[in-house]
C-alpha cells in the first residue's frame, strides 16, 4: 500500500498513551488543561533560571528552540507519517529571516525590545510560506522519493546563503543585533537568564497551540491519513490539504525554532543549518519517541547535551592529540548513529515510550493508589 | 471536576511561592565572590581558545594549540608565571562559526576562563567578539589577520597578532610591482573578511583595475575548478592565494591538473611548506618557485636560537610532533602571552592584563615589531617574502613594514632578539 508506512511506526506502541484518540477517564477542557500545565512549566522555567548557571541558561534556552522544531517534526512524521530530512533548512530559513529583520531595524535607527517579537513573527511567517511551497510538492509524493525532495532542500537552503552572499554574507553569515535585557530588571541581570525568558516564553506559546492542534479535530484526520489514507478518503477526509497543513504547521514551529537559535547565538550562519543538522533533528525525535510531544522535549535534550557530554567524555581520557582530534567532531555523530540503533531495536518507542511503559509498570503494581 | 486542572494549579501556585523567595536574593553586581578574578587562583591561570582541530580548516591549523599548550607545559616545569601554573583548554570548532559560538561560552560561562587566547579564524571569531565584550573577557592575539580585530574603540579587550591581511597584501602586490612588472596578476581569496582585506590591501598598491581575474572560493566545497579554469583562461600569469593551507593545497593541485603553472604568491596563513607538502603528498614538488610570506622564524632555519628552544620544546612537551611553522607560531603566541602575563604583574587581572598588552614594548620571536598601543590593536606590522627552492622555503630580502592604510611599504633593518637563556621570559 502507501509506502508513507516506512515513516510510520510498528501498530503495537502506537495507540498507547502519547496517542490517545479518546481518553474516555477525562472530562472538560482541554485547552483549560494545557493552559495549568504551561502555567506551571513556565513558573518552574522561571525557578530555575535563578537556580543554575548562566551556561545552563543558555543550555536550556537552547533546548527550548530546538524543542520548537522537534515538536514540529513529531507532529509531521509522528502524527502524519510524513518524511522531512529538511527541517534544518526551515530552521535556517527562519534563522535569516530573523537576522535580516533586526539588521534592517538597526540600519533605520529603530531600537526597543518589542522588535525582536515582530522579527520572530515575520520569521514564523516566512517560513510558513517556504514551508507551504515544499508541501504542496510534499503532499504528491510517498516514502523515499519525499525524504529526497526533502533532503534536495536540506542541501539547497544553505548553499543559497553562500551562493547570494551579498545579501547572506557567505560562509562567515550574519550578524543579529539583540537587544540587552531591559532595565527594569535591573542592571547587573544576566543576560543568559534573560535569553533563556524570551526563548522559553516563545516556545511555550508554540508548544500550546501544537498541543491543542494535536487533540483536536486536526490532529484526528492528522491521524487517520498517517494510518490509511483510503480510509481517510472514504471518511470525506481531504488528504492532500491534511498534509500540506501539517507541512506548514511543522514548518512554523522549525522557523520559530531557527529565529530562537539565530537570537541566542547572535549570529547566523550557514555552517549552523548542515544537513547534518536536519538528519539529527530527524533521529532527536526517533530516539525521543515519535508521535509524542514529551518525545520531542528529549530529542532536543539529547540534541544539547551530546556534543557537550561527548567532549566530557573525550577528556576523560588521555588520548594522543591526533586521536583526541578526530574524535572531538565525529564522535558526537557516531553515539547518536549508535544510540538510534539500539533505541529502534531494544525500544521502539523512543525514550518517552520507555518511560510511559515503566510508569504504567508501577502503576500496575500500587493498585490501592488509584481512587 | 478537572483534576488535573486543580493540581496543576496547586502546583503553580507552590512554584510561584519558591520563584518570589527566590527573587528577592537579587542578583550579584559583575564580580560575584568579593573581587575574584575569573580563572585565577594563587596556583593557576586559566585560559581557553576556539580552534579548528577538525573540518575544512585543520589541516595545519590543528597543530597550533598544542603547540602554544607544549610552551605552556614548559613554562609551568620551569615554576609558572608568578608561580601560577597556565591551563590551556582548547576547544574544537570545526572552523564552523556555529560552532564557535557554543564552545566559546563553554569557555566563558562553564569553565570561566581568564582570556581567550589565539581564537582561530576570521569568520568564526567575528561572531563572538560581541559575547566577548559584554562578558569583558580579554579576547588576546586573534589567530587570523582581519583588521577586525582593531577597533580599540568598539572592542577595547580584543587585540590581534597575525600581521593584518591588507598589510599583506600591500606587501605581496609590492613584490609583484617590483618582480612580475607588466604580468597579469589574478586573484583568489576565501570569500569573508580574510578575502577581501587581502584583496583591499593588493588593490591599494597596484590599483583598483589592476588585478585582471578575482575569484573567490568557501571552505564548505572543495572543487576549486572553475575558478582556477577562470584564470588558466584568462592567461593569469601571477595568481595570488588568500587561503587557508588546504585550499592553497586545492588550488596548486587543481592547476596542474588543467595544466596551469602562473606564480604563486601566497598568504602567510596558507603558505606553511611542511603543511602544503603534506597535504599534496607525492605532488609536493609543484610547490616549486612559490612565493609566500612570513613574519616569524622559518621552521626549517636550525641555525636560529628560537627555533633551536622551540625544537627542544616540541620534543619535550608535545610528543616530538612533526615540527612545522603551525609549531612556531603556537610557540611564538604562547611566548607573548607569558610576557603579557609577567607584565601584568601578580596581583593579576583582566584589566591590568589589557594594560600591559597596550603598553607594548614586547620583543620575542618576530622578524618586525608588534604595534600593541592604547590606539592600536593590531598585531605584527609587516613581513619578510619566502620562496620554496629545491624543495625547501627560505627567506630572501629584506623585512617590510607598511601600514593598513595608503602608507608606502618600507624596509625593517632591525635585527631580531635572542631568546633568553632558559626559554622564559623574564620581566622586563
Amino acid at each position: 500500500m502507501s509506502a508513507t508506512r516506512a515513516a510510520v511506526p510498528p501498530r503495537q506502541w502506537v495507540g498507547e498513551a502519547g496517542d490517545r484518540p479518546v481518553d474516555t477517564g477525562r472530562r472538560g477542557s482541554t485547552l483549560l488543561r494545557h493552559l495549568a500545565v504551561l502555567l506551571a512549566v513556565g513558573l518552574a522555567l522561571v525557578a530555575v533560571s535563578y537556580a543554575v548557571e548562566p551556561f545552563r541558561n543558555f543550555q536550556l534556552a537552547t533546548v527550548a528552540a530546538y524543542l520548537c522544531a522537534t515538536a514540529g517534526l513529531t507532529v509531521l512524521t509522528g502524527l502524519n507519517g510524513q518524511l522531512s530530512l529538511g527541517h534544518g533548512a526551515l530552521m535556517a530559513t527562519g534563522a535569516y529571516t530573523v537576522a535580516l529583520c533586526q539588521n534592517a531595524f538597526l540600519d533605520r535607527g529603530l531600537t526597543g525590545g518589542w522588535l525582536l517579537p515582530l522579527s520572530l513573527v515575520a520569521a514564523v511567517l516566512g517560513t510558513v510560506a517556504v514551508g507551504a511551497v515544499v508541501g504542496v510538492a510534499a503532499a504528491r509524493l510517498r516514502g523515499p522519493y519525499l525524504a529526497g525532495v526533502t533532503l534536495a532542500v536540506a542541501v539547497v537552503v544553505p548553499a543559497l546563503a553562500v551562493t547570494f552572499d551579498g545579501v547572506f554574507n557567505g560562509e562567515q553569515g550574519l550578524s543579529v543585533p539583540v537587544e540587552p535585557p531591559p532595565m527594569a530588571l535591573g542592571a547587573y541581570f544576566p543576560y543568559e537568564r534573560w535569553q533563556l525568558w524570551l526563548s522559553g516564553a516563545a516556545t511555550l506559546l508554540a508548544l500550546l497551540l501544537v498541543a491543542n492542534l494535536i487533540r483536536s479535530r486536526y490532529g484526528r484526520t492528522f491521524r487517520a491519513v498517517r494510518d490509511d489514507e483510503v480510509a481517510a478518503r472514504l471518511a470525506g477526509i481531504h488528504v492532500a490539504r491534511t498534509q500540506v497543513l501539517a507541512f506548514v504547521v511543522s514548518a512554523a514551529t522549525a522557523g520559530l525554532g531557527g529565529g530562537l537559535l539565530a537570537m541566542l547565538a547572535q549570529s547566523v550562519s550557514p555552517g549552523a543549518f548542515s544537513l547534518t543538522l536536519s538528519l539529527f533533528l530527524l533521529m532527536a525525535v526517533v530516539i525521543g519517541g515519535l508521535g509524542r510531544l514529551a518525545g520531542a522535549l528529549w530529542g532536543a535534550v539529547l540534541l544539547v547535551a551530546l556534543p557537550d557530554l561527548t567532549h566530557s567524555v573525550t577528556e576523560l581520557f588521555t588520548l594522543s592529540p591526533a586521536v583526541a582530534q578526530r574524535l572531538e567532531g565525529n564522535l558526537p555523530l557516531a553515539i547518536f548513529g549508535v544510540t538510534l540503533i539500539v533505541v529502534m531495536i531494544a525500544a521502539p518507542g523512543g525514550v518517552q515510550g520507555l518511560l510511559s511503559r515503566l510508569g504504567r509498570a508501577l502503576l500496575a503494581r500500587w493498585p490501592a493508589r488509584r481512587s | 471536576m478537572h483534576r488535573t486542572a486543580r493540581r496543576g494549579l496547586a502546583i503553580a501556585s507552590t512554584i510561584a511561592l519558591l520563584v518570589t523567595a527566590a527573587g528577592c536574593g537579587g542578583d550579584d553586581g559583575p564580580t560575584s565572590g568579593g573581587g575574584s578574578v575569573p580563572g585565577v587562583t594563587d596556583t593557576e591561570i586559566v585560559v581557553g581558545t576556539h580552534m579548528p582541530l577538525t573540518g575544512p580548516a585543520s589541516a595545519g591549523y590543528s597543530k597550533i594549540a598544542p603547540a602554544t599548550k607544549a610552551y605552556f607545559d614548559y613554562v609551568n616545569a620551569n615554576g609558572g608565571v608568578h608561580g601560577r601554573k597556565i591551563t590551556y583548554k582548547v576547544m574544537d570548532d570545526g572552523y564552523n562559526p556555529a560552532n564557535t559560538q557554543q564552545v566559546v561560552r563553554q569557555l566563558v560561562l562553564q569553565d570561566k576562563v581568564f582570556a581567550v587566547l589565539n581564537g582561530l579564524g576570521t569568520p568564526t571569531h567575528t561572531g563572538v567578539l560581541d559575547f566577548l565584550k559584554t562578558n569583558r573577557v580579554p579576547d588576546l592575539f586573534v589567530a587570523s589577520g582581519s583588521r577586525s580585530w582593531d577597533q580599540p574603540d568598539k572592542y577595547p579587550g580584543t587585540f590581534g597578532f597575525n600581521p593584518d591581511y591588507t598589510i599583506e597584501g600591500k606587501i605581496l602586490a609590492n613584490y609583484a610591482k617590483a618582480n612580475l612588472a607588466g604580468k597579469k596578476v589574478c586573484f583568489l581569496g576565501q570569500d569573508d573578511d580574510f578575502g577581501r582585506d587581502s584583496l583591499a590591501g593588493v588593490e591599494k598598491v597596484l590599483g583598483a583595475g589592476a588585478v585582471a581575474v578575482k575569484q573567490t572560493y568557501v571552505t564548505s566545497n572543495t572543487n576549486v575548478a572553475p575558478q582556477i579554469g577562470a584564470f588558466k583562461a584568462a592567461g593569469c600569469q601571477v595568481v595570488m592565494l588568500a587561503t587557508v593551507p588546504g585550499f592553497t593545497a586545492l588550488s596548486v593541485g587543481t592547476a596542474a591538473r588543467l595544466g596551469f603553472k602562473p606564480q604563486w604568491l601566497v598568504s602567510n596563513v596558507g603558505a606553511d611548506h611542511p603543511t602544503l607538502a603534506k597535504q599534496l603528498g607525492a605532488a609536493a614538488p609543484l610547490l616549486e618557485g612559490m612565493v609566500g610570506t612570513n613574519y616569524l622564524p622559518m621552521q626549517n632555519d636550525t641555525a636560529n636560537p628560537w627555533i633551536q628552544l622551540f625544537t627542544k620544546i616540541n620534543k619535550t612537551h608535545n610528543g616530538d610532533a612533526p615540527f612545522d611553522g603551525n609549531t612556531v607560531y603556537g610557540m611564538s603566541v604562547g611566548y607573548l602571552f607569558v610576557q603579557v602575563l609577567l607584565a601584568a604583574g601578580k596581583d593579576v587581572t583582566r584589566e591590568k592584563v589589557l594594560d600591559a598588552v597596550q603598553k607594548g614594548g614586547f620583543q620575542g620571536p618576530g622578524l618586525v615589531p608588534l604595534r600593541f598601543s592604547a590606539k592600536d590593536h593590531s598585531g605584527y606590522g609587516g613581513q619578510r617574502l619566502s620562496r620554496v627552492s629545491g624543495g625547501v622555503q627560505t627567506y630572501f630580502g629584506p623585512a617590510y613594514e607598511t601600514d593598513e592604510a595608503d602608507g608606502p611599504v618600507n624596509e625593517y633593518t632591525a635585527a631580531p632578539v635572542a631568546p633568553p637563556a632558559n626559554g622564559v621570559p623574564t620581566v622586563s
